[in-house]
């Protein structure tokens, strides 16, 4: 059936909201899943705006930027929401994004914020997650865990294809600077396998394929609220914890800037951001207060978070993952 | 039916569908590249990636079919035991299972927590797991590709013509000059065409072998291509290794297709006979192990898969209507798939027989068919960032986003058609054209009284495994996808990305259901056509 014709007769019956109210959000796949945060956010805010909130979603938040890129100024998006501070230098060097123009907010995040382009809507800490039952004494620090033992197991994911591959990979750039080539050489004896995702490593890591994996200080929050189990845990490092905060931003293409700028200000508020800890098990961007699950308030926090500055990740990218091939032996 | 010029325009009209669809997305991103970059194509980065990529795919292809020809003998040979349709079909679900389920399904066999490990440690042994290295790919690759490669090569048994059966029993043809005498030279003219299928597919991949290669030491030109058009988004960089792709693997293919000789032929009365070789005894133990062995090695991590499922939480998950229409709009891409497929192929190969069968042109005919296959040798990643380059401007593609992904698996589906179908119409030409010849017979009757009986059963499989490809896949509907065309692979895809690993489960086994059940319904309207 050609869709734009049945569209078009379900506007004419008054079924759908026209194509003019409509804002569109572009974001990544597991964010709009059915346990994700997507359905909850789309129904609070349509109730807000008397508009239809229509996703697009792709793979992941590389791919995210590329489709903006490749779309140009034939994009439909109106609101990208899911790059990170990763991205975010090029999101804007290349012009798919443009200014909010909407006041400060009252983030509650672990550095201060305040950009005319993006805004925060959660972020978390990468940590290595263990499985307490298979791996009773995991290493306690960064030094430890790269001290070039071959056990326990680790499995990462692949800076090249995944963005908490790119988060270990700045983390040991952040810690050990011009030595996280050799850091790099010593860890990979205890690296079981690199994935191209999260999920294909935290699948394996479930299975008991290998005892840690590199996730989320907030993983342990999931299998603790929604299965009850305690053996998944996340050990702080002294060293700190590299941050990944998550952004959205209005389209430079957005055909619908107020609606966009509502949406922007609508993901500072409460409605959006109670979505977020047991949907996207990060932590809110603002402080919650009391709608914070209890199980978030008790989970451990890194004394120093650790974040490069979105411009030197930008500049040097391309040369530390060659440095990080160099150093694993594919180079 | 010879007629004066060859039948060129239904093969020009399929090539310029699907080689059309690669070369427009390629020449898109070049001309949104601007430039071609050359140096990335001889860096020693670039060089390292794709000699591992050669070396790993030539691996894979030659353990799949090596593995795939004694299990599909001993199928052949043995025409009907309890579960033999059953286990046949389940052939088709390695492939058709999203990439990431499966690994979880190898590694639940294969991996250090896996059956094998634990098997091993019953029995006092050392604990050990060949996944996470070169033999991790090669047992991955080998699980997808050796059941299509069986899919694919038993055609070859039911082209031997009746007649072939009687004579070797006449003669007292034992198995072995059987295999020398009769089945060689069919299976020789017929494996390098099933070799260059699964050699593209195993070139291409990508999730498998950074999972299960143990770091990235084990990289193909597939990540690499990943890694300049999504990560650095340099795009001449992306079309030049996107071309050094194609051209790799059009080379492959050429040098295998050099080694096909012309498949035997000889005219038919069509009457069945039973091949003499099933009786002794040793053949009878020989094909049960070669059964059991295949069908042990497929079955293990599709069991996984399936026990996972059904220790998820079926009730939740089956109980939302969401995921029933998804199930459907699944099916509804997997058969708009399938049959531009079949058409497609059909077209292509209504040239390529009238050239081989009929003008003796099979060198060429056999190219012209490598080409119909060139869709598999693009990088997926690439083909997707093309189309969309392509079609952005021209439709507006969310809204589309089924009929693309229809059209986009249909196109890659086509291969497989023509191994399926080819054999069937070639040999219809060789066995009956004179026939209809001399009895004057019309297009429509020709077509209803001797190709349809006739390659009936092979279309209904070849639309049958091509829909049930397109109805698990991944890649072009996430390409497209939007909120409201999910389908059953893309909630398995959204559920892993959040935690949901149980839910993924269920998710997958529906998926697997729902393909087998494609199946069951196609092959038996065929059956039923058959009848009436």
């Amino acid at each position: 059936m050609p869709r734009p014709t049945a569209a078009l007769a379900l506007v004419a019956l008054g079924v759908l909201p026209a194509r003019a109210d409509t804002l569109t959000v572009y974001t990544y796949d597991s964010f709009i899943g059915a346990w994700g945060p997507g359905p909850a956010i789309e129904e609070a805010f349509e109730a807000r705006c008397g508009c239809d909130l229509e996703w697009v979603a792709v793979e992941d938040a590389a791919v995210l930027l590329s489709r903006l890129r490749l779309e140009g100024e034939a994009s439909r998006a109106d609101v990208v929401l899911g790059l990170d501070t990763n991205l975010m230098a090029e999101a804007r060097a290349e012009g798919v994004v443009r200014e909010h123009g909407l006041g400060p907010a009252d983030f509650d995040l672990p550095i201060d914020w305040s950009d005319p382009v993006f805004v925060p809507f959660d972020y978390g800490y990468f940590a290595i997650v263990h499985d307490s039952a298979a791996a009773p004494s995991p290493p306690a620090s960064l030094d430890a865990l790269t001290s070039g033992e071959a056990e326990p197991k680790l499995i990462v994911q692949d800076p090249r294809t995944s963005t908490p591959g790119l988060g270990l990979l700045l983390w040991l750039k952040a810690v050990y600077g011009d030595d996280a080539g050799d850091a790099w050489r010593r860890l990979s004896k205890r690296i079981l396998t690199v994935t191209s995702g999260w999920g294909e490593a935290y699948g394996l890591f479930l299975e008991g394929e290998a005892p840690m994996v590199l996730s989320y200080t907030t993983s342990p929050a999931y299998h603790r609220l929604v299965e009850g189990e305690d053996r998944y845990k996340a050990v702080i490092f002294p060293e700190g914890h590299y941050m990944q905060i998550e952004v959205a931003a209005m389209a430079a293409g957005a055909d619908r800037p107020d609606l966009a700028r509502r949406f922007l200000a609508f993901v500072a508020s409460p409605a959006f951001q109670e979505a977020i800890p047991t949907g996207n098990w990060m932590y809110p961007a603002i402080d919650l207060g009391d709608a914070l699950p209890e199980v978030f308030r008790a989970l451990p926090r890194p004394d120093a978070s650790i974040l490069l500055p979105p411009e030197e990740v930008s500049r040097n990218r391309s040369a530390w993952i060659r440095e990080w091939l160099e150093a694993v032996g594919a180079e | 039916m010879v007629g004066h010029r060859p039948l060129l325009w239904p093969g020009l009209v399929a090539l310029c569908a699907t080689l059309g669809l690669a070369g427009a997305s390629l020449a898109a991103l070049l001309a949104r590249a601007h430039a071609l970059d050359l140096s990335a194509v001889f860096d020693g980065y670039t060089l390292r990636v794709a000699r591992f990529t050669l070396l790993q795919a030539l691996l894979s292809t030659l353990l799949s079919v090596a593995f795939a020809v004694p299990v599909a003998r001993a199928l052949a040979r043995r025409g009907s035991f309890p579960g033999r349709a059953l286990l046949i079909r389940s052939m088709s679900l390695p492939l058709v299972l999203p990439v990431i389920v499966a690994v979880f399904g190898v590694a639940a066999v294969w991996g250090r927590n896996g059956a094998l490990s634990h098997g091993l440690q019953a029995l006092g042994l050392p604990a050990m797991s060949p996944l996470y290295g070169l033999s991790g790919i090669l047992i991955a690759h080998v699980f997808f590709n050796m059941p299509l490669a069986v899919r694919l090569l038993l055609p070859v048994w039911d082209a031997i013509p009746g007649e072939t059966w009687r004579l070797a029993s006449q003669l007292g043809m034992g198995s072995l000059s059987i295999l020398r005498l009769i089945e060689g030279p069919r299976l020789a003219a017929a494996l390098p065409g099933v070799a260059v299928v699964v050699f593209l597919l195993c070139f291409t991949s990508f999730t498998v072998v950074l999972a299960l290669g143990g770091g990235p030491r084990a990289t193909t030109l597939e990540v690499a291509i990943y890694q300049a058009l999504r990560l650095e988004f340099d795009l001449p960089r992306a079309v030049s290794l996107g071309l050094l792709q194609v051209a790799l693997c059009a080379a492959v293919a050429l040098v295998l297709i050099r080694f096909a000789p012309n498949p035997p032929s000889q005219p038919t009365e069509g009457r069945a006979a039973v091949r003499p070789d099933r009786a002794g005894l040793a053949g009878k133990v020989a094909d049960a192990v070669w059964i059991a062995a295949g069908g042990c090695w497929v079955a293990a991590p599709l069991a996984a898969v399936v026990l996972a499922g059904l220790t998820g939480p079926l009730a939740a998950v089956l109980g939302d209507a969401e995921v029933w229409a998804a199930a459907l709009r699944s099916v509804a891409v997997g058969l708009g798939a399938g049959l531009l497929a079949v058409v497609l192929g059909v077209l292509l190969l209504a040239t390529t027989r009238d050239l081989a069968a009929r003008r003796g042109r099979t060198r060429l005919a056999d190219r012209l068919e490598l080409a119909g296959g060139l869709t598999l040798v693009v990088s997926p990643v690439v083909l997707g960032a093309g189309l969309f380059v392509l079609l952005t401007p021209l439709v507006p593609v969310f809204d589309w986003a089924l009929a693309l992904a229809a059209v986009v698996n249909g196109a890659v589906a086509m291969p497989y058609v023509l191994r399926i179908v080819g054999p069937v119409l070639r040999r219809t030409a060789e066995h009956h054209d004179r026939l209809c010849a001399s009895l004057g017979f019309s297009r429509r009757h020709r077509l209803r009284y001797v190709e349809w009986p006739e390659s009936r059963a092979a279309l209904a499989t070849a639309l049958a495994l091509a829909a049930a490809l397109a109805t698990g896949d991944l890649t072009a509907i996430a390409l497209f996808g939007t909120e409201r065309d999910a389908t059953l692979a893309l909630l398995v895809y959204r559920a892993l990305g959040g935690y949901r690993m149980d839910e993924a489960a269920v998710l997958a086994l529906l998926l697997v259901a729902v393909c087998l059940l494609v199946f069951v319904v196609i092959e038996g309207l065929s059956r039923v056509c058959a009848r009436s």
